[in-house]
């Protein structure tokens, strides 16, 4: 026991003396948080758009001056001919164009129909099928108004009612994931790098010749970061709760159990890293380039999982961040106790035997 | 001009010895740009939908055929109360449930109007609008059904003026989600390889302590820097160009515009990328330290790119910040040119921006380079 605390205690040591990466581990966490959490967001707001007004007449300035008003658009272009369409597409700003036909307010008052062409640019497919959506619904307004003397008997009425997140906030979908994807990569990345160092710099050797068994020589190293990363982990709650008002509805003591459980996970995952490669520069690349992306676009932290092709579905089962992202929104904001998490849980807690498992037995006591 | 040479055949042979790195330069990006381009996709499909009927008439049974008939929904489950169905939001087993109550049909018919609770589990916000329109436009549809249904249609009936809007989806008419993810992934994945590895490579030689004995020869700083560089140049190049094939022969994105203009655009975005690797470098002690800021500015980089959330919806600061996103350009510029065809001078603005930062960045690396410890 004394052997393994005084070897915890060298790992404290190498941490706490390299005051640059100390610096960059707790500064940088703060600074992703908060610049994502005021920055991101899907919704879909000052669009550049254009007009091709070729009726020019009082309802389409009518119609011009509503979607001038919403916050989803500005108009910053006027143009006069169709061929301009694909140019200013080309320049990559404008992202539709609103062309009215002529003679448009006549047709709708004569032959009550007048039509509307919504051109969007859909190299970005979710911002052209929001943008014409958007604009449907302004034109379908203003045809109501126009109506309004014509009326439907008999009407259910939807009250929609949005569930955990009444104002539609974009931070309550950032924040768990950002919390994930920090915690996952720097967890992983530090264990990774330390084990693999000692190989490189050869100092593996006296602690190969030295009485510690391998668990305790693993355990001692995933001990220190443990600690930081837990440190890591209340200061982004903290954050989110203070400055993005985002609510912990359940137990914090449970969010913290899940935290921790998560970064052994993660830890335990670096430790894995380690073992199978021999240098930190592998090292940090397979935990960089393996982990980032994977993170990011299969743990549902950005995209539904449950709208991705079926295999996906299934690999993304693999993803420990998934879990967690599931089990930190449930805790923060839907309030809910560790019954309804129970599964995701011991998934992590599986694989986190799983990983650790694998690392002692791939871990070589003798030198190659 | 020979040592060159020399320096850039030493950093080709390190790189294909190291039997350990080369499937994580190679195929590892492969395998992510093959295997994510499918996952990112904003298409809300497979929502579960639940209800709670209390009042089992005929127009409440008839509402909810119509949910249940609907594409979008796909599961339903019958729920005996509400608290049974917010337990299963709770879960996450329902992603939206409709609340029906007791004596609906009756209090629709007395007054012609009833409110119906339509429950959205709003965590993702974008998802839940989503669902909402859904929604409501089953709910509105079948408005429209009963309206006609229960009273007699008579011809009278003053028919109301309609505003017809057609959308008109450019470039990409069925909306495929991978014709836009590919090239952006492809992106991501050509700058991460080659920051991080023109981000530790310098370092590496600090950190082992070769890089003394390098210091101590002849080499020029400028040819020891351009030696260092080249193949990582070269590498990237390669990763575009497996990449581009990939993106024609299995996702069938169309590449519209011309392949030279965008390769000479990536010649310099790589530049600009490897300016910033060789300065973090510069500036660093271990490779966890250089390893750490790469990461840092990685993630940054990829989370405000606009390739997953609308720039334009940023606070006005976090968009000028965007400006010095090199990601940024190139997801633009390749999208540009291969989606829809852009020419040189559609992308010159932008691409003079990624040349004026090839410069800063590069003189920045070279300057704060320095031969002596």
């Amino acid at each position: 026991m004394k052997r393994f605390v005084g070897f915890v205690r060298k790992e404290f040591y190498h941490i706490f003396r390299d005051r640059r990466s100390l610096f960059i581990l707790f500064g940088m966490p703060i600074a992703q948080i908060l610049l994502f959490g005021f920055a991101i967001t899907n919704e879909i707001n000052n669009v550049d758009i254009a007009i091709l007004d070729q009726a020019n007449d009082v309802t389409s300035k009518e119609i011009i001056n509503k979607i001038a008003a919403s916050k989803h658009f500005s108009i910053v272009d006027i143009i006069q001919q169709e061929s301009s369409i694909e140019s200013i597409f080309k320049k990559g700003k404008v992202k539709a164009v609103l062309q009215f036909e002529n003679n448009f307010g006549r047709h709708l008052i004569k032959e009550k129909q007048a039509t509307v062409q919504i051109l969007t640019d859909a190299t970005d497919p979710n911002m052209a099928n929001t943008i014409s959506n958007y604009i449907t619904s302004i034109l379908k307004n203003y045809q109501h108004e126009l109506n309004n003397a014509v009326s439907i008997d008999y009407q259910i009425v939807p009250q929609s009612r949005m569930v955990y997140n009444a104002e539609l906030k974009s931070v309550y979908m950032f924040v768990p994931g950002v919390m994930t994807v920090i915690l996952m990569l720097v967890s992983a990345m530090m264990t990774s790098i330390s084990i693999t160092r000692e190989k490189e710099q050869g100092t593996m050797e006296i602690l190969l010749v030295s009485p510690l068994k391998p668990f305790q020589v693993i355990i001692g190293k995933v001990f220190p970061y443990i600690f930081l990363s837990v440190i890591n982990a209340v200061v982004i709650v903290l954050l989110s709760i203070f400055i993005f008002n985002v609510p912990v509805k359940g137990s914090l003591f449970l969010l913290g159990f899940e935290s921790i459980l998560f970064i052994i996970t993660s830890l335990a995952l670096g430790i894995l890293i380690s073992t199978i490669s021999a240098t930190q520069q592998t090292a940090m690349m397979i935990s960089l380039m393996g982990l980032m992306l994977p993170t990011i676009l299969l743990s549902g932290f950005i995209f539904p999982i449950s709208s991705m092709p079926l295999p996906l579905q299934v690999i993304s089962n693999i993803i420990p961040a998934k879990w967690f992202i599931i089990i930190v929104k449930g805790i923060m904001l839907k309030g809910v106790d560790i019954g309804f998490l129970l599964k995701e849980t011991l998934i992590l807690f599986a694989m986190t035997l799983l990983f650790m498992g694998i690392s002692v037995k791939k871990y070589k006591i003798r030198l190659e | 001009m020979k040592i060159i040479l020399y320096i850039i055949r030493k950093e080709f042979k390190q790189i294909f010895r190291n039997k350990g790195m080369l499937p994580i330069i190679f195929i590892l990006p492969v395998l992510q740009l093959v295997i994510l381009s499918n996952a990112a996709t904003y298409e809300i499909k497979n929502i579960t939908f639940g209800y709670v009927d209390a009042d089992n008439s005929s127009t409440s049974r008839d509402l909810i055929e119509r949910f249940e008939a609907s594409t979008y929904f796909n599961v339903s489950e019958k729920f005996s109360s509400e608290k049974e169905a917010s337990t299963a939001m709770q879960e996450g087993s329902v992603d939206v449930y409709v609340n029906i109550p007791t004596h609906f049909e009756r209090d629709l018919q007395k007054n012609k109007r009833n409110d119906i609770g339509v429950f959205i589990d709003a965590i993702d916000g974008s998802a839940a609008g989503v669902i909402n329109v859904y929604a409501t436009q089953i709910i509105q549809n079948y408005n429209k059904h009963i309206a006609t249904d229960l009273i007699q249609v008579s011809d009278s009936v003053q028919q109301p003026s309609s505003i017809d809007s057609i959308p008109l989806f450019w470039y990409n008419e069925t909306l495929n989600y991978k014709t836009f993810m590919v090239p952006g992934i492809l992106v991501l994945l050509v700058t991460m390889i080659t920051l991080f590895l023109s981000g530790m490579n310098i370092v590496r030689e600090k950190e082992i302590g070769t890089l003394e004995q390098i210091n101590v020869t002849p080499i020029k700083k400028h040819q020891f820097i351009i030696g260092k560089l080249f193949p990582f140049w070269v590498l990237g190049m390669g990763l575009l160009t497996i990449g581009l094939i990939l993106a024609k022969v299995i996702f069938n994105v169309p590449i519209l515009g011309n392949l030279l203009l965008l390769y000479g655009y990536t010649s310099v975005y790589i530049l600009v990328i490897l300016g910033m690797g060789l300065f973090i470098s510069n500036f660093t002690d271990t490779q966890q330290q250089a390893m750490f800021i790469a990461w840092f500015f990685i993630v940054i980089f990829i989370l405000m790119s606009g390739l997953f959330t609308p720039i334009e919806s940023m606070p006005k600061w976090a968009q000028l910040l965007t400006e010095f996103n090199p990601i940024k350009y190139f997801v633009e510029i390749i999208r540009m040119v291969m989606l829809k065809g852009s020419g040189f001078a559609d992308i010159f603005p932008l691409a003079i921006k990624t040349l004026a930062y090839a410069i800063v960045m590069n003189g920045l690396a070279v300057w704060s380079y320095k031969k002596t410890t």
